[in-house]
């Protein structure tokens, strides 16, 4: 890749990359949970932009719309419930440098193992021609596709939607 | 085989199996007790204080008279088949030369190619002591019967005797030194029993410890003897040795195995040994010890012991060797081997030293004791000088005598002890229920004399326990308490005197003299013709001690029968006069043993001597001719021809000494608590010595008990057995404790530690371990991850993703 | 255009990141917030695989949109116990919730 030739993509590219992972370093090392949350939503935008610049803009539409607006607010919902004492704790607990140690060997191995294999091979996708939304749609339901799990998932939302309520009843 | 009783080969088997079987059933069927008070009379040879107020057991009435029926009917079996094999073989002509013997054989024990063979054989030895045994133990069982009428264990003493003649009588048969030397030993064993028969009296039980002993020592040497000879020869039949010149060449020829440059020959080796065993048993110097106090036993067992069998024993079993000691010199000539040499030596100095200690003797049974040994040594002496037969007569003689004297002793004794009776009821006052035992042995009689008479003045107090006196012990055996017993016990004066003359040798009417005179005849023909000076030796001692015998003999009469009671037990002694079974039995045997005590000497007369031999023995030497073929014809003795000095001499020690006794003790008879008139004669220490036999017994005490006791205590007991085994067991078991610790521990160790080691291990480990469960969800992700990452190193290297990317 | 490995980068290490924060992070909130992470690293590489392999076929995307609804429903029922337990313990913090503890 040549600076030169693709500027807008990277620059883009570089752009979203910060967003993300500058998130979810704020996600992680934040001391109020509310800021974290704030962060979690910028990272999930960075990823939105990613599935942008993947030709897959239904995905991106549906991870502004689902996570960002509904999970993430769900998350900033959760905090403020949760409050009390949330800010007197410490962030990390005893084996956080393990963990950090732990997780760059993780970052190494996937690195290693499904990277590397890959590397400098696919310059540039196979084809151009790309499924579009309506295919996707086609896909979901149709019969010799992924009806079934389409129809399990749905059943799984609904389980989780009663679930929480459920749980989170308060007690009588 | 079948058994057919005409059969002079199989007829000596049968002699001692009477005997033998009486024993037997005797023992183990007839001997019963039942248990009385013992505060009744029964004396187990004087009163014993431990048994006051138990109960004792004394043998049953039934019981005693079928023992002595057993008893009886043994010795009247073996006595009459002796008898018929003796009158059936003393007609034959020529017995014993060459093959014309009786006897037969068995094949006992295989040794390697041959046999060993035992079996019995009569030649005219056995039959002469065919003929004197049974007679003598006939005579000696009934003397039992009214003897130990009163004992309490007068079965147990039936079955010993027993023993005792068929033990003797099987030594008279043996074909074999082997079969002898058994018979030997059984007779040991039976003196052992026999001797220390009151076995609650101390000083018999010492003196049976004593006789076996010193007995035993002797057979040990004797054994030695015995292997010798079997290790030279291969055999120790009698007749394959005794009669057998090339035996008896190689064994005269053969040095001996230890000091054989010397030219001591092989033969003389065996010679010495078996005759060590000789000396031991027929009691010569010095071995002498154990047979005077080997009257610690009953009358008859002395009797028997010293007459009759043990003493004799010895002396055949010489008689029947003398080929062997006889191999390689020629005694007739004055030229002795040195079993001969030693034979003459000990015997002749025996002869004298024994009858010297008997003229200072008190006790009426040690002078017998003493006199038997005397005349042992006569025996000896001659068998050494060679003459053979001269001494066999007089072992046959001398038997007769001998046992004569002492039962007549015994009856003496018995006599005593009614005297002794008598007064103690005078003087308590009130009847005793109690009756003595005929015998109470004496006591302490050697260590000085103690006043005769204290008795008759002690007053007992009437309250006191009977049969415990506190008055010093009356010894109804002490000649000085004695006198002028002629008038109350007559029959056994007579016989008495029968025999004490004939043991003196009174001249030509006793069997003493004819075997005392053929003895010194014999030593004065070969020393006169051949000058040995042996024989001159055997000549002075023997008729030195034949002058003593007849001394103490004639003392010992006068101062037992003559004159008057010197004490008042002898004044009322006497055997009750009665005539019941008791006293009969008691004095018919002194009456037929005196008879042979005069005329047994009569078979036995040489044809030149005055008058005498003429009547007796007009053509030969009855006694002589039938017994000469015992040997070989080589060296069959010399028949001495008639010369008066032996015979003179034979006439002078006799009367002289009997002269001088009478003088000295009969004359004038000795008063009440007059003291020896010897012991003025020769200074008081030598008396004293004499009386103490030379101290011989505290010297054999001094040298061989004590340090065989400190030997047996400190070493064998406390070291060896204590010290040595002990320790040595301490340590072993120390070891196996030691080990079975060691092994505890590591049994706890190993066990405990490891057994309960791993559960309890495991246990805290999973204590520890189970802190991995926090309960923190954080934790347990962590742990996956960690996993998963570790997984994909193992991946990486092993696939070489590493390489292939680098 | 940006290669694939650039991407898969990009998402391992949003992967990488979330799960420290799951790992080290104390508040419950925290911890689910980093898993959100996780998942949408995870949708990345999905994505990224599908454009560049094969982008004729939808099962890329379709699989992402499933995961998409589990990470939905797994994030409200995880808060839903969150809350739920915060009423009774007072406490978010998940070194608390140890009752599977030894």
């Amino acid at each position: 890749m040549t600076f030169g030739d693709l500027t807008y993509e990277a620059f883009a590219f570089g752009f979203f990359t910060i967003l993300t992972l500058g998130g979810a370093l704020g996600v992680v090392a934040n001391r109020n949970l509310v800021r974290g949350a704030v962060w979690l939503i910028v990272s999930l935008f960075g990823v939105a932009g990613y599935f942008v610049l993947l030709s897959a803009p239904f995905l991106a539409a549906v991870q502004v719309l689902v996570y960002i607006g509904a999970i993430g607010i769900l998350f900033t919902f959760a905090v403020m419930l949760t409050r009390s004492m949330t800010n007197l704790n410490e962030r990390y607990n005893q084996q956080w440098w393990i963990a950090a140690v732990t997780s760059i060997a993780l970052f190494g191995m996937l690195v290693l193992l499904v990277i590397l294999p890959v590397f400098g091979e696919q310059e540039t996708a196979v084809s151009d021609v790309v499924a579009t939304t309506a295919d996707l749609g086609v896909a979901l339901v149709s019969g010799d596709a992924y009806v079934l799990p389409f129809e399990v998932a749905s059943l799984l939302l609904t389980a989780a939607m009663i679930g929480a309520i459920v749980i989170a009843r308060e007690e009588e | 085989m079948d058994v057919n009783f005409n059969d002079l080969d199989f007829l000596p088997w049968l002699i001692p199996v009477g005997p033998l079987l009486a024993f037997l059933i005797i023992t183990l069927l007839t001997n019963r007790s039942q248990l009385v008070p013992a505060t009744d009379s029964h004396e187990y040879g004087g009163h014993h204080p431990d048994y006051d107020g138990m109960m004792v057991p004394v043998v049953t009435p039934w019981s005693r008279v079928a023992s002595i029926v057993v008893g009886m009917a043994g010795a009247s079996a073996a006595f009459l088949i002796s008898w018929t094999v003796f009158f059936r073989t003393v007609g034959i002509d020529q017995f014993g030369k060459d093959d014309k013997v009786y006897g037969s054989a068995l094949d006992w024990m295989a040794t390697g190619v041959t046999h060993f063979r035992m079996g019995v054989l009569v030649d005219p030895l056995t039959t002469v002591l065919l003929f004197m045994v049974p007679l003598a133990v006939m005579c000696i069982f009934i003397y039992s019967i009214g003897y130990m009428a009163h004992d309490p264990r007068q079965a147990r003493f039936f079955s010993l005797i027993s023993l005792f003649a068929g033990a003797m009588l099987t030594l008279v048969v043996a074909d074999n030194l082997l079969l002898l030397f058994v018979g030997w030993e059984v007779m040991g064993v039976c003196s052992y029993m026999l001797i220390g028969f009151w076995y609650e009296k101390e000083s018999a039980y010492n003196a049976a410890i004593k006789a076996f002993t010193v007995t035993r020592v002797a057979d040990v040497i004797m054994l030695l003897g015995i292997a010798y000879l079997y290790f030279m020869t291969g055999t120790l039949s009698f007749r394959e040795i005794l009669y057998n010149p090339d035996v008896l060449d190689m064994l005269a020829n053969t040095d001996a195995i230890i000091f054989g440059g010397f030219g001591f020959s092989a033969a003389g080796l065996i010679g010495i040994l078996l005759i060590t065993g000789t000396i031991g048993k027929s009691a010569q110097f010095p071995f002498h010890v154990w047979l005077p106090d080997a009257m610690e036993g009953p009358t008859p067992v002395s009797a028997m012991i010293h007459a009759a069998a043990m003493v004799s024993a010895g002396v055949y079993a010489i008689i029947r060797m003398y080929p062997l000691f006889e191999a390689g010199g020629h005694p007739h000539e004055g030229d002795l081997t040195s079993p001969l040499m030693l034979m003459t030596i000990v015997g002749g100095f025996t002869a004298l030293f024994a009858a010297t200690i008997a003229v200072a003797q008190r006790d009426v049974k040690r002078v017998l004791a003493y006199s038997t040994i005397s005349q042992l040594g006569f025996m000896m002496a001659a068998l050494g000088i060679g003459a053979y037969i001269a001494a066999f007569f007089h072992l046959i003689t001398h038997a007769f005598f001998k046992a004569l004297l002492f039962m007549a002793a015994g009856s003496v004794i018995h006599a005593m002890e009614h005297g002794e009776h008598h007064v103690h009821e005078h003087h308590h006052g009130h009847d005793h229920d109690h009756d003595h035992a005929p015998e109470t042995p004496a006591i302490g009689d050697e260590a000085g004399a103690h006043p005769p008479a204290e008795e008759t003045a002690a007053l007992d107090d009437p309250g006191q326990h009977p049969g415990k006196h506190d008055e010093p012990h009356f010894d109804p055996q002490d000649m000085f308490n004695m006198g002028g017993l002629k008038d109350r016990i007559p029959v056994t004066w007579l016989t008495f005197l029968a025999g004490g003359l004939s043991l003196a040798g009174f001249p030509l009417i006793t069997a003493g003299f004819w075997s005392k005179d053929e003895i010194l005849a014999d030593a004065w023909y070969i020393l006169s013709d051949y000058g040995s000076g042996a024989h001159g030796y055997v000549f002075f001692m023997l008729a030195i001690a034949a002058f003593l015998t007849a001394f103490y003999t004639s003392r010992q009469l006068c101062l037992t029968f003559l004159g008057e009671p010197r004490t008042e037990e002898a004044a009322h002694a006497g055997l009750g006069g009665s005539r019941d079974i008791i006293s009969i039995t008691m004095q018919l045997p002194l009456v037929i043993l005196a008879f042979f005590a005069i005329f047994a000497g009569f078979v036995g007369v040489p044809p030149e001597f005055p008058i005498f031999g003429a009547i007796l023995s007009p053509d030969v030497n009855p006694f002589f001719e039938f017994t000469k073929y015992s040997l070989l014809v080589e060296i069959q003795p010399a028949k001495p021809p008639f010369n008066w000095i032996p015979v003179l001499t034979s006439f002078g020690v006799a009367l002289g000494g009997l002269w001088l006794g009478y003088v000295m003790y009969g004359r004038k008879p000795l008063k009440a608590g007059e003291e020896d008139p010897l012991k003025k004669m020769m200074s008081p220490a030598i008396y004293t010595t004499l009386e103490n036999k030379y101290y011989i017994d505290e010297l054999y005490q001094l040298v061989f008990v004590k340090p065989s006791q400190w030997f047996s205590r400190v070493v064998v007991s406390e070291f060896v057995d204590r010290g040595v085994i002990d320790g040595f067991l301490h340590l072993v078991a120390r070891a196996f404790t030691f080990t079975g610790d060691l092994l505890k521990v590591f049994n706890l160790w190993l066990i405990d530690g490891v057994g309960d080691g791993i559960p309890q291990g495991l246990g805290r480990f999973g204590l520890w371990f189970r802190r991995v469960q926090t309960g923190r969800i954080q934790q347990y992700l962590l742990y996956a991850a960690i996993a998963a990452v570790l997984i994909g190193v193992i991946f990486v290297v092993s696939t070489g993703l590493l390489q292939a990317a680098g | 255009m940006v290669p694939l490995w650039m991407f898969l980068t990009a998402a391992a290490g949003l992967f990488a990141i979330g799960a420290y924060g799951v790992l080290s992070r104390r508040n419950a909130v925290a911890i689910l917030m980093s898993v959100e992470l996780m998942l949408n690293a995870v949708n990345i590489n999905l994505v990224a695989f599908w454009r560049f392999q094969t982008p004729m076929d939808m099962s890329g995307q379709a699989f992402a949109a499933f995961v998409f609804v589990v990470a939905a429903a797994e994030a409200a029922v995880g808060l839903a116990i969150i809350i739920s337990v915060y009423r009774g313990r007072r406490s978010v913090t998940v070194d608390d919730v140890d009752l599977l503890r030894w």
